[in-house]
C-alpha cells in the first residue's frame, strides 16, 4: 500500500518564478515506512513538507496522501495527517494540557481516546502539564509538539526537521521515539540536515537544490557509491590534505572526522601508499566503508 | 594542524560561575586556550555554553570567579574585550537587504577600522570568497553556503585576537561546510584563536583541543586522541554520548 505518492511536482518562488524550490520531484512512501528526507537548509524540504499537508500549491504536478489529491481532498488529508512544523508552531501561553486538549478537540476527539499512542513522549512532560509551552526547554516543547501532532492518531506524520540544533544524545532519543511510533503503523516522513541520521530510516531521499539526488534504503546508497575509499591521518592534515588534493590517482579528498578520506579514480591504495611516501610524511593509511555523507558529497559533485 | 603557541594563553577562566538566581548555569569551570587554537566547546542543549560564551565576549558578567579575554579583564574592560574578539552565531547575521561590499564595510566600520584599510582588505577578502563578481549584490541573493563563509569572513574582517563562532555549520551542506573549516584553519594558521561550537561530532575531531560541558561543568578537556583513549571510544560521538548521558539537568 502507498501512503503518499509524488508525481513530478514543481515549486517555483519569485515573482517569474525566478527561484526553484523543487525541480521536478517523484517517488512515493509505503504504508508504515519510516522515510528519511535529508538535505542541507535550501534543498526544498520545508517546500516538499507544505505541499504534502496542503498547505502550499504546487506549480506542476500531483500529489495523494492516503490516496486523496492534496488538492482537491485538502479538507480529508487535513484530517488524518500530523504535521510538526521545523519552527515551533504551539500556543507559547496555553499551558502543555490546554495545547494538547485544543489539538484533540479540534479534531473531535480527547486525549483520552488516544493517551495510549502518546504515553511514552508525553509521560515525560505530563509533570510539567500547567506550564505555559512557552516556557518549556527545546527537549520538552518537542515532546509537547510531537505529542500534538499525534492526538488525533494519524495515519501518516510529517516531522519537519524535528532534531536541528538538538545536541547528538536528544537526537539518539527522539529517533528512538520514532522507532517506536513506527512500531503502532503510523507512515513515518521526517527531514534532516544531519547525514547521520539516514541510518535510522527505512528508506531515504537524498536531496540538494531541489533534486533528489538518490532514493534507496540506506544501505542500497551506500552499496552504490562504486568507487575505492581510502582514509588517511598523518600528523600535519592540512599538509595531508593539499598532498592527496595534488595525487592524480585520487578523484576527491576531504576531512571526515579523525581522518581524510580519500576517494580514488582506481582500484589503487598501494598507488596512494608509495605517493605519499615520496612525500616523506609519515601517515596511517586503510581502506574505508563509504557512508551517506561521501555518497552525499559524491552525488553533489556529479549532478 | 594550526601552529598554537602554547605559552601565549588568550583565553583563561579561573572558577568562572553564574547564577540565575539560585540555578547556576555556569559552575566553577577552569581552562585555558592558546594563542592560534582551535578550541572546540561542546556540550549538550542546557549545559551552559551560550552563557560561558556571553561572559567570555565581554556580554554577561559573571557571578564570581576570574576570567581574562585577549588580555583584558571580563568584569572591568568588557568594552575592550568586545573590540578584541569577533563572532558569529548560528542564526545568519548579516544584513540581507545590504551587498555584500555594504555589509562589510558596515562591520568593518561598526569596529573603527579605517577606510583605507577597509578598501585593501575588501579586495582581498572577495577575491578569497570567489565573491569578486558578486560584490554589489544583495546578501539575500546569495546561496546559504556562501552566506556562512561570508559571515566568517566579516567576522575575521577587523583581524580580531579571537573567534567566537556559535554553530557556524548547522544546516550547512557537507561540502560546504567543510570548506568553511578549511577557512577556519586557515585563520588559525594567521594566529587568530578559534573558539568553537558545533552539534556535528565529526567536527570535533578538527579542534586541537575539545572541552565538553555537562551541567555547568567543564567534565573533559583535551585533544580528541586523547580523549577517545580515556574513555576508551572509537570516536568523539561516543565520548559525547558517554559524558552528557551523565547530565541530570534538563534541556534549555
Amino acid at each position: 500500500m502507498t501512503a503518499v505518492k509524488i508525481n513530478n511536482v514543481v515549486k517555483t518562488y519569485g515573482k517569474k518564478k525566478e527561484i526553484t524550490a523543487l525541480s521536478d520531484i517523484s517517488f512515493s512512501v509505503s504504508k508504515g515506512e519510516l522515510f528519511g528526507i535529508i538535505g542541507p537548509d535550501g534543498a526544498g524540504k520545508t517546500s516538499l513538507f507544505r505541499i504534502l499537508t496542503t498547505l502550499l500549491l504546487a506549480d506542476n504536478g500531483n500529489v495523494t496522501v492516503d490516496g486523496f489529491d492534496v488538492v482537491k481532498d485538502y479538507k480529508a488529508i487535513r484530517q488524518r495527517v500530523g504535521y510538526m512544523p521545523g519552527r515551533f508552531s504551539l500556543y507559547q501561553d496555553l499551558s502543555v494540557k490546554e495545547n494538547l486538549n485544543f489539538f484533540a478537540t479540534i479534531f473531535n476527539t480527547s486525549v483520552e481516546e488516544n493517551y495510549e499512542l502518546i504515553k511514552d513522549i508525553y509521560s515525560q512532560i505530563e509533570p510539567f502539564k500547567d506550564r505555559k509551552a512557552g516556557k518549556l526547554s527545546g527537549g520538552m516543547k518537542q515532546k509537547l509538539a510531537l505529542s500534538c501532532a499525534l492526538i488525533h492518531r494519524p495515519s501518516v506524520l510529517f516531522l519537519d526537521e524535528p532534531t536541528t540544533g538538538v545536541d547528538a544524545v536528544s537526537r539518539k532519543e527522539f529517533w528512538e521515539m520514532l522507532k517506536r511510533l513506527k512500531e503502532q503503523g503510523i507512515t513515518i516522513l521526517v527531514s534532516t540536515p544531519y547525514m547521520d541520521e539516514a541510518s535510522m530510516c527505512d528508506r531515504v531521499a537524498l536531496i540538494q537544490a531541489g533534486k533528489i539526488l538518490s532514493i534507496n534504503t540506506p544501505q542500497g546508497i551506500v552499496e552504490t557509491f562504486g568507487k575505492k575509499l581510502l582514509a588517511v591521518k598523518s600528523t600535519d592534515m592540512l599538509r595531508l590534505l593539499h598532498d592527496l588534493k595534488q595525487c592524480e590517482e585520487v578523484q576527491d579528498a576531504y576531512p571526515f572526522g579523525e581522518y581524510h578520506h580519500a576517494v580514488m579514480r582506481n582500484d589503487s591504495k598501494e598507488i596512494l601508499r608509495s605517493y605519499l611516501e615520496q612525500r616523506g610524511q609519515s601517515f596511517e593509511l586503510k581502506e574505508a566503508e563509504p557512508n551517506i555523507e561521501d555518497c552525499f558529497m559524491a552525488l553533489m559533485k556529479t549532478s | 594542524m594550526a601552529i598554537v603557541s602554547m605559552n601565549e594563553k588568550v583565553i583563561v577562566a579561573e572558577n568562572l560561575t553564574k547564577k540565575f538566581g539560585d540555578f547556576t548555569a555556569v559552575d566553577h569551570i577552569s581552562f585555558g586556550v592558546h594563542k592560534g587554537e582551535i578550541f572546540g566547546f561542546l556540550g549538550a542543549n542546557g549545559a551552559g555554553k551560550t552563557t560561558a560564551m556571553r561572559m567570555l565576549s565581554g556580554l554577561s558578567m559573571p557571578t564570581s570567579g576570574n576570567a581574562m579575554v585577549a588580555g583584558f579583564d571580563v568584569y572591568r574592560e568588557n568594552e575592550k574585550i568586545k573590540r578584541n574578539i569577533g563572532y558569529m552565531s548560528q542564526k545568519f547575521s548579516l544584513y540581507e537587504d545590504l551587498t555584500v561590499r555594504e555589509n562589510i564595510r558596515f562591520y568593518a566600520g561598526i569596529y573603527g577600522m579605517s577606510s583605507h584599510f577597509i578598501k585593501e582588505k575588501m579586495g582581498q577578502v572577495l577575491g578569497e570568497l570567489h565573491l569578486t563578481a558578486e560584490g554589489d549584490k544583495l546578501v539575500k541573493s546569495l546561496p546559504l553556503g556562501w552566506k556562512q563563509k561570508l559571515a566568517f569572513s566579516v567576522a575575521i574582517f577587523h583581524e580580531p585576537r579571537i573567534v567566537f563562532l556559535d554553530e557556524p555549520t548547522g544546516g550547512v551542506d557537507p561540502v560546504t561546510r567543510r570548506e568553511f573549516w578549511h577557512m577556519i584553519y586557515e585563520a588559525a594558521a594567521s594566529g587568530i584563536t578559534v573558539f568553537v561550537t558545533t552539534h556535528y561530532m565529526d567536527e570535533a575531531e578538527y579542534c586541537d583541543r575539545v572541552s565538553i560541558m555537562v551541567d555547568g561543568r567543564i567534565d573533559a578537556l583535551d585533544t580528541p586522541q586523547q580523549l577517545k583513549k580515556t574513555y576508551a571510544a572509537e570516536s568523539m560521538d561516543e565520548v559525547f554520548l558517554k559524558l552528557a548521558r551523565k547530565a541530570t539537568r534538563a534541556a534549555d
